[in-house]
């Protein structure tokens, strides 16, 4: 018999070589192929076989790396994508096609995805649909909706004609810039960067929702596992125990002190090389909890005789949110229809399959985080009090992100990483275990909403009244933002001239609920849209004829008191869904005629957001030079979490420079090296980084055409490491020898700003709280299942007003993904606290669950956009669940008004309703 | 704590009589349920010992004679000829969809794509499916149907028990410490015997069943002439309705099909027991699986129509 112990070698064939590896008893062969031999092409998801992203072919089958002990692998052939992607004519072809469909959007799941296709198509020469789907069903994505995955499997199978190269300027769906390395299995995020030899932490995590505790005798245990370096309690904090985004809300310890408020929430973290960290029972840590009463639910939370969970907060109440506007108690008692309701929502989590992962290191007296973040100069900012450092003695270096969705705005792991480089003095890395992601890291407030709205006879909106609680967890995070959000949106793009809205956050022993796509917006819009097809119902009115009739349009104010003079567009982008909307009522009609078990049915909602931060300053930075070696550089900051910034902001730049995007070399982000382009977040980056980034190529631009006298028509050109400006007939070739270098090395160097005009909201919320907003709409057709409740949506008609799409490609990404996530929310997500702690029993859609989408991109320019472009990301996911649930009211006479409509929940709304 | 990969069944099975030891073939279970935790005793990897893998015929089964309860499996030995397969202790799900299986395997052959995904079928095996003993396991529903035996080996010899017996709730199985799950037996059924399965879920793919119904039955001359019926995810372990099964026998085939969840009382149901949990309620998992035991019948009766009409 074979007998593997730790001094013994496996050997197998990887990508055509022979390796040797001596793996643990029972290791993971994802982990040897990442840790001992390199292949970081292979991504960790979750550790559990619910992902697909470590997907390796062994002998030919795709199986999940992480299940398959290292020794079982022996004498096999392992191929993995980058190996693929240099020998199999199949992954070449997926290159590119999955390249030109933009089918990775941040790229962590690709590798899964890619190797999945690799096999396939080495059976299957032009699959179909059904075939990619039941071959890729076992790798999850978060980003693409993954549509464009199905796209380019298809078309590397039937080796179809890709795409002629486009040229890159704002309205062409350039391929992204920085495509190539996540199809190849080479881009580098957040687990793929610390150095060999760096130490592992790991943290202690409180068991229980609320409790007390004592840490038990760490000398003792340190002494008697010689392995570990250090232990990191709260006690070893030089500055402030606190961490979190909004001033006068900094309230989560780094490490608590003697009491946790949610399951999950930190209190200690263990420093070890990796072997001894690999050999370490965290059960055995001493600490003693005693668990105290808690509350996880809002009604809970605010009774009398609730645990407070924070000092200042009476009644569990954080904050609160408020909007009004006319009289709304007056124009209901006068409206001659009124529809009321009461929503639920549950918390919904990110589902990035990239875990938080990172390392930290010091460089002299600073100390450099390697991290994924959408927010890396707010990471520094936040790590400053805690370290009791200097801004200059923190650098910020994000790696690739692979997925954030808000959720990576907060801190995680920074702290952690950055206390232990310091007390340390070497490399420390850290990835959170899926469970730890699911457990401590922000997700959606589950809301509860109650709502009136009001019509006269001819269907006008004639009194609306919101009124939303939020559990926000037991920290704040960015509970504030959505109660201040929420009240602003909850009348949706609507004429609406007596509104009263209010939202509270409210305090439970639950983890924090923070950032999520659309901040609370997708919500409230649950409510609003439901009520507006009951509203229609009981009109008598067509719902797409009532939403047109009291739609938005320049010049009519917001419930905020705005008045945008132009590019308010949802009148155009519910008209656009006129054609479908008249052919699904038509299809369903005649599918139900003929079906007696399951029936189809079309919905409709629509959705607004604003872009940006709310009433609050919202910069940013973008610099750039010429060299001189002609070479003209971005200091690009604005994070890429898939959405595309790293290509949307270097075409703005580049056509407002006036020269090919190729030709510009990017730097960043990094803190050292980029100036402050935000928070990916908000839906700001192409509007707010992407202004600043025109204004950029326009200052560069006026720099080099005054060095000549030129006109404003003249054009640039690079070319080899020379710079001519051509004016009519004349050409002046510029001598770069002339010119100094500034001491960043660069001949002309600007740096450019851009803050989007806002007002603050006063007491009843009038104001102008943002400088824009952008507008959807979306259509739905299902098919319920009447005796199981199981809902399937067939087909997405979305309308988005984008202003101007900067890349229209990218922009149908967002539509596609965010429509994904909003499917989910409707149908299948809920994470409850405690019991969803893996992607198993939290259900995300599958490549099998989305439907096709048709993208109608609407272009109704806005002033203050660049080129006219509005925010995309967080409006998609907006009118998505609102949509699902008013096609299974068409369906089938049940009205749903708590997601996720699970089977269960449908099936019990059907025999409410009257089905048998 | 070391890894073993025996050559020989004996070896292996003489390595987990020493104690201390877990046995390992696909590691689809074993490595989630594992998470981080440092491995504290051996691994035995089954999956290189000589014929635990794959699905041969057997030309008799007087072992499973021998067996006092099967079940209500009714073994008319005219129509079974005393033979059936043999399906080892390290198959995988991949190998059961691509082995050539009769009529009577379709439903376990559904159920087998319904595992996961296809990284999980191609390395689990249905032996593991059955000794992790979830409630939700995809293959045991069929393989009731199927009236399957497991073969338990250990150092001192091997026996044989009816899947029903050896699983005896949530996680906990007949298995002794020492016995290794190496076969699973199927005794032959009639040729027109045709089995069916149906999983819901709340999405496609990699998805825990709220409910599963596995069926199989014989059509004689347009009635029913055999029918089993088990219902997975609706109780610790998942159940065979032999009152509706009885009930089944001898009706006609039309009438069956026309009547559809008409014919399905609450007696019939009897043995299930859902919970309510994360997937959904008690309630609802009992009303769906009376729908899909409609629709699981009525498409084994359409297949079975089709391959014999």
């Amino acid at each position: 018999m074979d007998k593997h112990t730790a001094q013994e070698v496996t050997a197998f064939h990887l990508n055509g070589q022979v390796v040797e590896v001596a793996g643990d008893p029972g290791e993971r062969l994802s982990q040897a192929l990442r840790e001992r031999l390199g292949a970081k092409d292979v991504k960790i998801g979750c550790n559990a076989g619910d992902c697909g992203a470590c997907t390796v072919l062994v002998d030919g089958a795709p199986v999940c790396a992480c299940l398959m002990p290292v020794q079982q692998a022996a004498g096999a052939r392992v191929e993995t994508l980058a190996g693929l992607v240099k020998a199999d004519p199949h992954a070449k072809a997926l290159v590119d096609s999955f390249q030109a469909h933009q089918a990775a959007q941040c790229g962590i799941c690709t590798p899964g995805m890619m190797v999945s296709a690799v096999a396939l198509l080495r059976d299957v020469n032009s699959p179909d649909t059904l075939q990619v789907q039941d071959a890729l069903g076992g790798v999850l994505c978060r980003c693409t909706g993954y549509r464009k995955i199905i796209d380019a499997v298809m078309d590397a199978g039937a080796a179809r004609p890709l795409p002629a190269a486009v040229s890159g300027d704002v309205g062409t769906s350039l391929q992204r810039l920085d495509g190539l390395p996540k199809v190849t299995g080479t881009e580098a995020f957040g687990d793929d960067v610390a150095p060999a030899g760096a130490l592992v932490l790991r943290v202690i995590r409180a068991p229980h929702a609320h409790a007390a505790f004592t840490l038990g005798d760490l000398d003792a245990y340190r002494t008697a596992h010689p392995g570990i370096v250090c232990i990191l309690t709260a006690a070893d904090i030089p500055g402030l125990n606190a961490f979190g985004v909004i001033p006068g809300f900094i309230d989560q310890p780094v490490f608590a002190v003697d009491h946790i408020r949610f399951r999950g929430e930190a209190v200690a973290a263990i420093v070890a090389d990796a072997i001894t960290m690999a050999q370490l029972d965290l059960e055995a840590f001493p600490v003693t909890w005693e668990p105290r009463p808690a509350v996880m639910e809002v009604a809970d939370a605010l009774a009398d005789s609730a645990p407070q969970l924070h000092d200042g907060r009476a009644g569990n109440i954080m904050c609160g949110g408020h909007v009004s506007c006319g009289d709304a108690d007056a124009a209901l008692a006068r409206a001659a229809h009124s529809v009321t309701g009461r929503f639920t929502t549950a918390f919904v989590e990110h589902g990035y399959i990239e875990p938080e992962a990172g390392f930290a290191e010091m460089e002299g007296d600073r100390v450099v985080i390697h991290a994924c973040t959408q927010a890396p100069v707010m990471d520094l900012e936040a790590l400053m009090p805690i370290l009791a450092l200097p801004r200059e003695r923190i650098r910020i270096v994000p790696t690739a992100v692979g997925g954030g969705f808000g959720s990576k705005i907060d801190v995680s792991l920074q702290p952690f990483i950055a206390l232990a480089a310091i007390k340390t003095g070497r490399a420390v890395r850290m990835t959170y275990e899926r469970v730890e992601t699911m457990q401590s890291t922000t997700k959606r407030h589950p809301a509860q909403i109650t709502m009136q709205i009001g019509a006269d006879r001819e269907g006008r909106i004639c009194g609306m009244t919101f009124d939303g609680d939020f559990n926000t967890g037991a920290y704040a995070s960015w509970g504030p933002t959505v109660a201040n959000r929420v009240p602003v949106h909850a009348s949706g793009p609507y004429r609406v001239a007596d509104y009263r809205a209010s939202s509270r956050a409210v305090h439970t022993h639950c983890v924090p609920a923070g950032a999520f796509r659309g901040f609370g917006v997708p919500q409230s819009a649950i409510a609003q849209e439901s009520l507006f097809d009951e509203l229609a119902d009981k009109l008598g009115m067509d719902a797409l004829d009532f939403r047109l009739l009291n739609a938005l349009d320049n010049n009519i104010p917001t419930v905020c008191g705005q008045v945008f003079a132009q590019g308010v567009g949802i009148k155009p982008c519910l008209e656009a869904l006129r054609p479908a909307w008249g052919k699904a009522k038509a299809d369903c009609a005649a599918f139900n005629a003929k079906n007696s078990t399951h029936k189809r049915g079309v919905g409709l909602a629509a959705g607004w957001y604003g872009c940006g931060n709310t009433s609050m300053p919202n910069p940013s930075t973008i610099r750039a030079g010429l060299r001189a070696d002609g070479t003209v550089v971005l200091h690009q900051g604005a994070m890429d979490i898939g959405q595309g910034s790293n290509t949307v902001i270097p075409q703005i730049f580049a056509s407002a420079l006036g020269v090919p995007v190729r030709q510009i070399a990017l730097i960043g982000p990094d803190t050292d090296l980029t100036p402050d382009a935000g928070k990916t977040s908000a839906s700001r980056q192409t509007f707010v980084t992407g202004n600043a980034a025109r204004l950029a190529g326009e200052a560069l631009r006026a720099a080099i055409l005054s060095q000549v006298n030129a006109s404003a028509e003249a054009t640039i050109t690079l070319d080899n490491g020379t710079v001519t400006v051509t004016d009519g007939a004349q050409v002046f070739p510029l001598d770069l020898t002339r010119f100094t270098s500034n001491p960043q090395g660069y001949l002309l160097e600007v740096n450019e700003t851009y803050d989007p005009p806002t007002k603050p909201l006063d007491a009843n919320g009038q104001g102008a709280p943002y400088a824009q907003y952008g507008y959807a709409a979306h259509l739905v057709v299902v098919e319920v299942d009447l005796a199981l409740g199981r809902v399937r949506p067939l087909h997405f008609t979305a309308a988005h007003d984008v202003g101007q799409a900067i890349n229209p490609l990218l922009g149908e990404g967002q539509v596609h993904g965010g429509i994904a996530q909003g499917m989910g929310m409707a149908l299948m997500e809920e994470y409850i606290p405690h019991r969803m702690e893996n992607l198993h029993d939290y259900l995300i859609p599958t490549i099998g669950d989305v439907p096709p989408i048709d993208t109608l991109i609407i272009e109704v320019p806005d002033a203050h956009g660049p080129y006219g472009a509005k925010g995309l990301g967080e409006h998609v996911l907006i009118p998505t669940a609102p949509a699902i649930l008013n096609a299974i009211k068409h369906a089938t006479g049940a009205r749903i008004t708590q997601v996720p409509a699970t089977p269960a929940r449908v099936r019990a709304a059907l025999k409410e309703a009257g089905h048998a | 704590m070391g890894y073993l990969m025996p050559a020989s069944l004996p070896e292996a099975l003489s390595a987990l009589d020493q104690g201390n030891a877990t046995l390992i073939a696909g590691g689809t279970d074993w490595f989630p349920a594992q998470g981080s935790r440092p491995l504290t005793g051996n691994l035995i990897d089954i999956t290189r010992i000589p014929n635990l893998r794959g699905i041969s015929r057997i030309p008799n089964l007087r072992g499973i004679s021998r067996i006092p309860d099967l079940r209500g499996i009714s073994r008319d030995t005219t129509a079974t000829n005393g033979q059936g397969w043999r399906i080892g202790g390290a198959t995988t799900w991949t190998d059961v969809i691509r082995a050539d299986l009769p009529p009577a395997f379709d439903g376990l052959k559904a159920a087998a794509r319904e595992v996961g995904s296809v990284q999980i079928q191609n390395t689990g095996t249905l032996a593991g499916n059955l000794c992790n003993a979830s409630p939700a396991a995809d293959g045991v529903p069929p393989l009731l149907t199927l009236g399957a035996v497991v073969e338990l080996s250990s150092t001192t010899g091997t026996r044989l028990m009816p899947l029903g017996d050896f699983l005896q709730g949530p996680r906990k199985t007949a298995r002794l410490p020492g016995e290794m799950l190496t076969a699973l037996l199927i005794p032959d059924l009639p040729e027109a015997a045709q089995g069916a399965f149906l999983k819901l879920g709340a999405r496609q793919y990699l998805v825990i069943s709220i409910a599963m119904v596995a069926a199989l039955v014989t059509v004689d001359q347009g009635r029913i002439s055999q029918a089993a019926i088990a219902v997975g995810s609706c109780s610790a372990t998942a159940q065979r309705l032999p009152a509706l099964e009885a009930d089944l026998t001898g009706c006609r085939v039309d009438e069956v099909r026309v009547a559809g969840p008409a014919l399905i009382t609450p007696a019939h149901l009897a043995p299930l027991s859902p919970i309510a949990d994360v997937r959904g309620s008690a309630d609802y998992r009992m009303e769906a699986a009376a729908t899909l035991i409609a629709r699981v019948v009525d498409m084994a009766l359409g297949q079975g129509e089709r391959i014999n009409g």
